[in-house]
């Protein structure tokens, strides 16, 4: 660690790391493979994940529990690394990133945790929570440029006035003002890119809609690149209308398209369960809703991963000898304009027909 | 609808409640009056903090030592149409009457189930309480197993850690139903569970209600899941139910600035791209609750009078109700948002 000693200046202009290309992704995954080991057995948790983002884009990964998003979003962020399979940061492998670099790239990719209960120190008080970072990186010289800076971070995520703000400790906050706090310490260090995982979940109904609002207004006013990770297609669909949806399933993406084609004509089975089944706030509507009715209710165990395409056994257009063979690569059909793991939509099949 | 209006189960009429806290009295619950009637589902919709929970508990008299109720009744009417207030009954009446004529689920399955004891243990130990043989109780296990789509020999015979998530809550219905009481209380049922468990519960749910014709008094922060299962749905804020109506009332007519508020925060997959607002600022305090209406310090169409005098419940077409000067205004906003 060489950096205490040069002026911070140098650091932030070279914090894009020499490749400002805006045709070059931010992000790659390359045949992410990833396992954990629990009881001697290899748990895989992520399998052949290819996904490509471009800067300033929004893209959610949603998906039931144990699909692999959390997973996916640390080893984005570089909290875990893969088995196998490549990640590309501005075009580079991040196992070529070294020293000063690296800590550069570990910067620009920061985490937006789901409970702010438990990621802020509770001894801490709020200025000391965006101070450590700020010190910690030389975002700023001196204490009146770094007051300056907490006090503008703090107006960013709307907590104002923020002297009223500063000296108090996570306990004296409602949770919506806490998940200010973390999104605005994931900023002290002016990161690209910004893995929130389930970041309003935990605060009620009534005020999530302002923290997506005030991620989107800092995703556009500061040029970020936001990856959201939740269960709530609704709320995946507000928040990325703009954007992308990739949709998860025991380890693999099995549909990624942008939102408004995803959410109004899903294409993989499991994306029409998943949209059919989830009850709508609208009497009427929520009524007529027929809910795709499985083959079975049970989500296989990630030790016993069923062959073929892991959703057969669930799946109402399950194609005997072909789904339970063959594993579905993530490809886009012909005439489609998204990407679909699913073998009979590929081969152009009528889902609708196959249904019994 | 389907449920009986000339029917009603259990009638409470200004409950009040409250914790002792060391900064002075929580007044969580006050004056909160409705009528649950045979066969209804009523959906308590709120935000955290509202007092959902609190009127769960004081319905079951089961308040933790800090909370005490203050006032008000519960009238319970039993199916020879015996009428008693549980306020009045004694502990070990109380024992009778919970799971025999009013049963629980509780959100978080795992917790709920005992884990060191077989689903049959269960089964058998309730009936054992409520005088209720095993041959039956067994009998009963296994029909209601089999109407939440379970497989009843297997399930019978698990251990809960033996059983998924989603199963574990069709357990639990299924034991709620056991002593087949009149009124199930459900608190967030399929909050802490995936999507399509989500919709196996609520379908099942649906199911038994047809069959067994029980009331269901239901609290969720889900409006969507409100939206789908009740017939009747009571907006809560600060402590009391500010409006009441058929589910289709509330949510296309809302007559309260909170409700309108709450139902416009809510983002929907239906509809393509949506404006959606939140509600500014938090719950209040209830140990020093605002004056005059309690959501006005965060109410978009407050007025002068919201700040000083509480609104009265009035009565509006059909069986709404609803506490808010400003009725007028929020439902001429509901009716463009409608368009």
């Amino acid at each position: 660690m060489t950096k205490n000693s040069e002026p911070s200046s140098e650091l932030r202009s070279s914090d894009n790391l020499g490749s400002d290309q805006s045709n070059i992704p931010i992000l790659e995954m390359k045949s992410i493979y990833r396992s954990f080991v629990k009881d001697r057995q290899q748990i895989p948790v992520l399998q052949n994940i290819n996904l490509s983002i471009q800067r300033d884009e929004v893209i959610c990964l949603v998906g039931e529990s144990g699909c692999g998003k959390t997973t996916a979003g640390k080893l984005i962020t570089g909290l875990l690394e893969p088995s196998s399979g490549e990640i590309h940061i501005n075009g580079r492998s991040v196992t070529d990133y070294k020293g000063r670099e690296k800590s550069l790239l570990r910067r620009q990719l920061q985490i937006v945790h789901q409970d702010p209960f438990a990621s802020l120190n509770p001894a801490h008080t709020i200025g000391d929570i965006l101070s450590f970072p700020l010190k910690r990186h030389n975002m700023t010289e001196g204490g009146a440029a770094l007051k300056r800076r907490i006090w503008e971070l703090l107006t960013m995520v709307d907590l104002t006035p923020p002297g009223d703000i500063v000296n108090k400790y996570p306990h004296q906050l409602s949770g919506g003002q806490r998940q200010r706090v973390s999104i605005a310490r994931s900023l002290t260090v002016e990161p690209k890119l910004i893995v929130a995982d389930e970041a309003v979940s935990m605060v009620d109904v009534s005020i999530r809609i302002t923290l997506l609002k005030m991620l989107k207004r800092l995703q556009r006013d500061l040029g970020l690149t936001i990856i959201f990770i939740t269960h709530d297609l609704a709320l995946a669909k507000y928040f990325a209308w703009e954007g992308r949806i990739a949709v998860m399933y025991l380890g693999r993406i099995v549909e990624i398209g942008r939102t408004p084609d995803v959410i109004a004509n899903p294409s993989h089975p499991y994306t029409r369960a998943l949209l059919s089944a989830v009850p709508e706030a609208d009497p009427e509507l929520t009524r007529r809703k027929h809910a795709l009715r499985l083959r079975s209710d049970e989500i296989p165990r990630l030790t016993d991963i069923p062959t073929g395409c892991s959703f057969h056994p669930r799946c109402p257009y399950f194609v005997r000898g072909t789904c339970d063979m063959v594993i579905p690569e993530l490809m886009r059909p012909p005439g489609y304009e998204k990407e679909v793991a699913c073998i009979p939509v590929q081969q152009g099949m009528m889902l609708q027909e196959t249904m019994e | 609808m389907s449920f009986d209006a000339n029917h009603v189960v259990l009638s409470v009429r200004d409950l009040s409640a409250s914790y002792l806290a060391p900064r002075g009295r929580v007044r969580a619950l006050s004056k909160v009056s409705f009528d649950l009637h045979a066969g209804e589902t009523l959906a308590i919709i709120g935000e955290s903090g509202c007092g959902k929970s609190t009127l769960n508990l004081a319905l079951m008299r089961q308040l933790p030592q800090n909370a005490s109720i203050d006032s008000g009744s519960i009238i319970y009417t039993y199916r020879d149409k015996r009428q008693v207030d549980l306020l009045t009954l004694s502990k070990r009446q109380m024992r009778t009457y919970l799971w025999s004529e009013c049963s629980m689920v509780f959100q978080g399955a795992l917790n709920a189930l005992n884990p060191v004891i077989r689903i049959s243990d269960m089964v058998y130990d309730t009936a054992a309480a409520h005088g209720l043989g095993r041959s039956e109780a067994r009998k009963r296990a296994m029909k209601l197993f089999e109407q939440v789509r379970l497989d009843p020999e297997r399930v019978f015979h698990s251990y809960p850690h033996e059983l998924s998530g989603g199963m574990r809550q069709r357990v639990l219905l299924a034991l709620s139903l056991i002593l087949r009481p009149q009124i199930v209380i459900m608190d967030e049922p399929t909050t802490a569970v995936d999507i399509l468990t989500q919709r196996s519960i609520l379908d099942v749910l649906k199911l038994l209600r047809e069959e067994l014709n029980f009331s269901v008094m239901f609290i969720s922060h889900d409006l969507a899941v409100a939206a789908e299962i009740a017939d009747t749905v009571a907006t809560m804020y600060a402590g009391e139910i500010v409006e009441i109506g058929s589910v289709d009332d509330v949510f296309y007519r809302p007559h309260h600035a909170y409700t309108y508020s709450l139902l416009n925060a809510a983002p929907r997959l239906s509809v393509g791209e949506q404006e959606l607002t939140s509600i500014p600022g938090s719950p209040p305090d209830l140990i020093e609750p605002p004056s005059g209406c309690k959501f006005h310090p965060r109410c978009a169409f407050v007025q002068e009078v919201c700040r000083t005098i509480t609104p009265p419940m009035l009565e509006y077409e059909g069986r709404q109700k609803a506490a808010c000067y400003e009725t007028e205004r929020v439902l001429q906003a509901q009716m463009v948002k409608n368009v």
